[in-house]
């Protein structure tokens, strides 16, 4: 073979048109726009960012590719078509899998101490903070013995 | 006193994270369980002219097996499937879910069929009525037509006796 290498001509000429390709494809589906209404569709990646994917379930239902997303996707935009705003949305989806579809958990009585456990721990914190210092200072405020201080101040003046 | 104090929350803190490392996320708590199964009219496999419906059940203690004949956990349950059809236990209804190949009625006619009635959900909208995540999901649907039970995967020997049997005395069935 006279020449083992590839012409760096070539090379170059090979990575322009590769790349591009290989950048398509790793685009995700989801974020394709839908050129029928992209104001919906915009609708529904934003909505769909805070939503949880069932079957993979750290990823969110606009990121994923599983068919069970796409389908439930398919079903907003329709909803979304027919008027529906996102509150009637989420609630169409929580009906059917659960407060466990949303990121953002709803505020009510089984999730007060998911929601205030932070501040409940601050609060405690806190506490021992202020506890902590007021000790501190109860011993710096500990009254002087007038006579050591005057004994004190003499050996200080002998030296 | 003072000295164990960070110990005992540190075994508190243990021990919540110990529970937590023992669940399992994929039992994604139902929301319909106590509530009326939704209901749906769908065409059957093999006999398009035909439908079923929840409400053809009604008075009867049935269980909604949740499939589809690419699903492969679902070849795992089908043999112990078979033994309760065969065992007269309870009817179990096959909602075929997103069969896009048309194959179930095939795949059934080959394997045998557990089901008293096989509707077809094509599109797979039925489904996400039951709020599905993914094949098979069983549910028990009582006299009255409302959800008492949803199992996520297949059903086995070991789930049957301790899930299944004691909602099934439950009800009376």
């Amino acid at each position: 073979m006279k020449s083992g290498r590839i012409k760096p001509v070539l090379l170059a000429f090979l990575l322009a048109i590769t790349l591009p390709a290989l950048a398509n494809e790793a685009a995700p589906k989801a974020a394709l726009p839908n050129a029928e209404d992209p104001v919906i569709e915009q609708r529904l990646v934003n909505l769909a960012e805070d939503l949880r994917c069932l079957v993979c379930q750290n990823e969110s239902l606009a990121g994923s590719h599983a068919e069970l997303a796409e389908d439930l996707r398919r079903e907003i935009r329709t909803q979304m078509k027919a008027g529906k705003d996102d509150r009637e949305v989420i609630a169409y989806l929580t009906e059917r899998y659960g407060d466990f579809v949303l990121y953002r958990p709803p505020f009510k009585p089984v999730t007060y101490l998911l929601w205030l456990g932070p501040l409940l721990f601050l609060g405690i914190g806190g506490g021992a903070w202020v506890m902590t210092l007021r000790r501190r200072r109860a011993v710096q405020a500990a009254p002087v013995d007038e006579k050591k201080l005057a004994a004190a101040a003499q050996l200080l003046e002998e030296k | 006193m003072k000295r164990w104090l960070p110990l005992v929350l540190f075994v508190v803190l243990v021990g919540f994270f110990a529970k937590g490392l023992f669940l399992n996320p994929r039992e994604v708590p139902s929301p319909f369980i106590g509530r009326v199964a939704p209901a749906f009219t769908l065409p059957l496999v093999g006999d398009a002219s035909a439908t079923f419906s929840p409400a053809d059940m009604k008075g009867r203690v049935w269980m909604l097996n949740i499939w589809a004949p690419w699903c492969v956990s679902c070849r795992q349950e089908h043999g112990f499937l078979m033994q309760l059809m065969q065992s007269g236990r309870i009817p179990i209804v096959g909602l075929n879910w997103k069969d896009k190949a048309r194959e179930a009625e095939a795949l059934l006619a080959r394997t045998g069929s557990p089901y008293v009635a096989v509707p077809e959900d094509l599109d797979g909208r039925v489904g996400i009525d039951y709020g599905v995540t993914g094949t098979p999901e069983t549910y028990i649907i009582d006299q009255t037509g409302i959800v008492r039970l949803k199992h996520i995967g297949p059903i086995g020997p070991d789930v049957w006796q301790t899930k299944f049997e004691p909602k099934l005395k439950e009800l009376g069935a």
